[in-house]
């Protein structure tokens, strides 16, 4: 006779029978519900109830902005992984420590930034440029680069090179800039999350935001003047970027 | 307003976070100030184009790996890691 406490076939519960055994206490709706259509709370009570399903989808929802932001810390597509990789087990570990009060994606990330900041440590290289804004005399930092390149061509935005180019700009910047400018202008978190994330204040979260797209914008100026000036004087228009 | 009172402001304004006083202060400023548009402009460009191009998304072999560590199902493969 179905004992109406399970799925029937155990299909939607991937631990089955053993919710009755080991007296499980999740709602039908967790149970029954696919990980995918939980909300945070429902997943992380299916998580710490055991269902596979649940870990899996929280590596899902989280694991690219974990990468991507230990990528762009350790500039290193090996670290990155580890980073990753540390970020997961450390969490499914502690999931049960985890008290919500942060959002689980916020305590994930937070995880992830001390895990990038720990090897970062182990091997310190101060980051210098030659293109630092200046800083004018009240501490903003004033553009040097007055020319407008928003009209590029879509061959010069598509190309390796570019890309190669978006990528070196970001990797020199100073960590305390990077982390702020890759969590909220390129994984999309609110100020208050990035700044939750980094234990900042959002003034200083937002300062540092500022401060990291002031310095990208100059190294962005930087390499594509040269290289549109090329394209205006070639009569074809597009093709000349080196 | 001066350029450099206008710049720490720019990231607010373009965010849309500035009270709507401050943003008509720095459209005025912008209406007859070319280097200030420019700025503004190219400032914009900027988050956009890494809006745009900065995610890098997990590589897949990667992301097998780390169910395989995590002893889990990837539901992309269909298949135990």
């Amino acid at each position: 006779m179905a004992d109406p406490d399970y799925p029937p076939d155990g299909s939607h519960c991937s631990i089955g029978r053993i919710c009755v055994t080991i007296g499980c206490f999740l709602s039908s709706k967790e149970c029954l519900t696919s990980a995918s259509q939980l909300s945070e709370v429902e997943l992380i009570a299916a998580a710490r109830a055991g269902r596979q399903d649940a870990f899996a989808e929280i590596v899902e929802r989280y694991s690219g902005t974990v990468y991507n932001l230990a990528l762009r810390l350790m500039n290193n597509p090996q670290e990155a992984e580890d980073v990753m990789q540390e970020t997961f087990i450390s969490a499914f570990r502690a999931l049960d420590r985890f008290q919500e009060r942060s959002q689980l994606s916020t305590w994930l990330y937070r995880i992830a930034y001390n895990a990038a900041l720990m090897r970062l440590r182990k091997r310190r290289v101060p980051v210098q440029s030659l293109d630092e804004p200046r800083e004018t005399e009240d501490g903003e930092l004033m553009p040097r680069q007055l020319v407008d390149w928003t009209t590029m061509p879509d061959e010069l935005v598509l190309s390796k090179e570019f890309r190669g180019t978006l990528d070196a700009a970001l990797a020199s910047l100073p960590e305390s800039l990077r982390s702020v400018f890759v969590l909220r202008d390129i994984e999309g978190l609110s100020t208050a999350e990035t700044a939750a994330v980094l234990g900042l204040t959002e003034t200083n979260a937002k300062v540092r935001l500022h401060r990291a797209r002031l310095a990208l914008r100059e190294r962005l100026a930087t390499y594509l003047m040269p290289r549109l000036a090329d394209v205006r004087q070639t009569p074809a228009g597009v093709g000349a970027g080196r | 307003m001066l350029c450099k009172e206008m710049l720490g402001s720019l990231s607010d304004y373009i965010d849309g976070d500035l009270e709507a006083q401050l943003c008509a202060e720095i459209e005025q400023h912008m209406a007859g100030c070319g280097k200030c548009r420019v700025v503004v402009d190219t400032l914009n460009k900027t988050v956009s184009l890494y809006r745009e191009h900065g995610h890098e998304p997990v590589p897949p072999e990667a992301k097998d790996r780390l169910y395989a560590v995590l002893k889990l199902d990837c539901p992309q493969s269909g298949r135990e890691s």
